[in-house]
């Protein structure tokens, strides 16, 4: 066994996701190391969010997807969050219902304040949740994934659908939640968010990955093939290429 | 149309002084109904939110079941549940036939398929929107469910009204396991039906007011009720 695997918080050995004739990850394997912020990258149908939702192993798949402390919890954060027609405070706290039904109330109502604080929601906690803004909504979406701490937080393009402003917001968030050792795996379109926040960099391309590199590798080098192009935004035009 | 208008006339008259006959033909409608509704919920919306999930031989079929059911006429409801229930039926021994409970019974059985079907559609629908968030945040396909019916509480709320409409509405059932025994089984339908072929429209047509008057309130108060909690009042989800 390798360090990397030794030390990893989940392994994908030769791992691949169909969804009926259509192979939207080939043969994958890769490591999640705890403490890392992962950004994965690629062109629309490259398969980020199948890695994604592999990787969370909510989807079916062949190969070998390990979990070496499976107790540990795993929360996601989707582009278009969706929220109960309950207040901001009670979708907090079912998300931590859910997490761990064992949890004390008070602990599970303390836990909720907190995480509404940090994302800077506190004020609006008994608002319904369907009534905040898109941004507030994906915000209130990190404030549910961040309160049951999880072992790692994916995010599937968490700032795809939101103007700049609360583009900022997430983001902000993002890197404090990075700063404090959280481990992140965050699919994206945006290249400038990924070097902002990412410490590692995979190029998604057909369903495999093309590149898998430090981000300052990822970004520094003349990066060759495919990437090259989707680095240069050149990729979509010859995406049946 | 002299005797329609006094006839109405009449009903007005039965409705303001509060004629005890209707007082308490009303209060053992809405009691039976209500029951038959109560009973109805607890068992149909755990169903239905389990069948929007369940995958198990032979599902397509037991769903096809289940929409015929929505149209069961309630007087075979009526003789089924008689045959239950009479003496020499399997549950005669209970001795219930021709009283409340029996009545409760056949209105259960006549909107339990209602309740069941609504319910399961408004939770699938509800899942295809949610289901994989909820599902990835921890919750087991019935969990998801069950919080998909608080999640669609006025779509839930509207389904009970449906329910309750078809169950207090309904004549064919309560009249053949309740009887319509004055004071005992009568209820507003077989009051109508009875009053009217006998000739006494007045308090005929003034239980027809308070029937849709009931069910009028009773909607009044959902839109209310939807309106105060922030809900979209066109909006039944």
């Amino acid at each position: 066994m390798s360090a990397a695997t030794a030390s990893a918080l989940i392994s994908l050995r030769d791992a691949s996701v169909a969804f009926g004739a259509v192979r939207a990850v080939r043969n994958v394997t890769m490591h999640v190391a705890a403490g890392e912020f992962i950004a994965i990258v690629g062109a629309n149908g490259s398969g980020k969010t199948s890695l994604l939702r592999l990787l969370h192993g909510v989807v079916a798949h062949t190969g070998s997807r390990d979990v070496p402390r499976p107790s540990a919890v795993q929360a996601m954060v989707f582009q278009r969050p969706f929220m109960l027609r309950l207040s901001v405070w009670n979708n907090v706290r079912v998300a931590l219902w859910l997490a761990d039904r064992t949890m004390p109330r008070a602990l599970r109502d303390g836990r909720a304040d907190e995480a509404l604080r940090r994302v800077g929601l506190g004020d609006l906690r008994d608002r319904p949740a369907r009534s905040l803004s898109g941004g507030e909504q994906q915000r209130l979406a990190l404030a549910r994934g961040w309160a049951v701490r999880p072992g790692i937080l994916f995010l599937d393009e968490p700032t795809a659908s939101l103007d700049p402003s609360a583009k900022n917001h997430v983001e902000a968030l993002l890197a404090d939640f990075a700063a404090d050792r959280m481990t992140l795996v965050m699919s994206t379109h945006n290249l400038g968010q990924a070097r902002r926040l990412a410490s590692r960099v995979i190029f998604m391309d057909q369903g495999r990955i093309g590149i898998d590199l430090p981000t300052a590798e990822f970004f520094a080098a003349d990066t060759p093939g495919r990437a090259g192009l989707f680095l240069k935004g050149e990729l979509s035009w010859l995406l049946d290429g | 149309m002299g005797a329609l208008s006094e006839s109405f006339a009449t009903a007005f008259r039965l409705i303001v002084h509060g004629d005890p006959t209707l007082v308490r033909t009303v209060a053992l409608s809405l009691a039976v109904s209500g029951s038959a509704c109560l009973c109805a919920a607890a068992f149909g919306l755990a169903s239905g939110a389990w069948l929007a999930v369940a995958r198990f031989p032979g599902q397509r079929g037991a769903l096809l079941a289940l929409d015929t059911l929505l149209a069961l006429p309630s007087v075979v409801v009526g003789l089924l549940v008689y045959l239950l229930l009479s003496r020499s039926g399997p549950l005669g021994a209970l001795g219930i036939l021709f009283t409340p409970t029996a009545m409760v019974i056949a209105q259960t059985i006549l909107v339990l398929p209602i309740v069941t079907a609504l319910s399961r559609q408004v939770v699938a629908d509800a899942l295809r929107d949610g289901g994989d968030q909820l599902r990835s945040m921890g919750a087991g396909p019935f969990t998801a469910a069950l919080l998909m019916l608080l999640h669609e509480r006025w779509a839930v709320a509207t389904v009970m009204l449906i329910a309750f409409g078809r169950a207090i509405a309904e004549v064919g059932a309560v009249m053949i396991v309740g009887g319509n025994i004055d004071g005992v089984t009568r209820v507003m339908t077989t009051t109508i039906a009875l009053e009217t072929s006998k000739g006494d429209l007045p308090l005929a047509l003034a239980l027809g007011f308070l029937l849709l008057l009931v069910v009028a309130l009773l909607n009044l108060a959902t839109v209310l009720f939807r309106r105060g909690a922030g809900a979209p009042a066109g909006d039944l989800r």
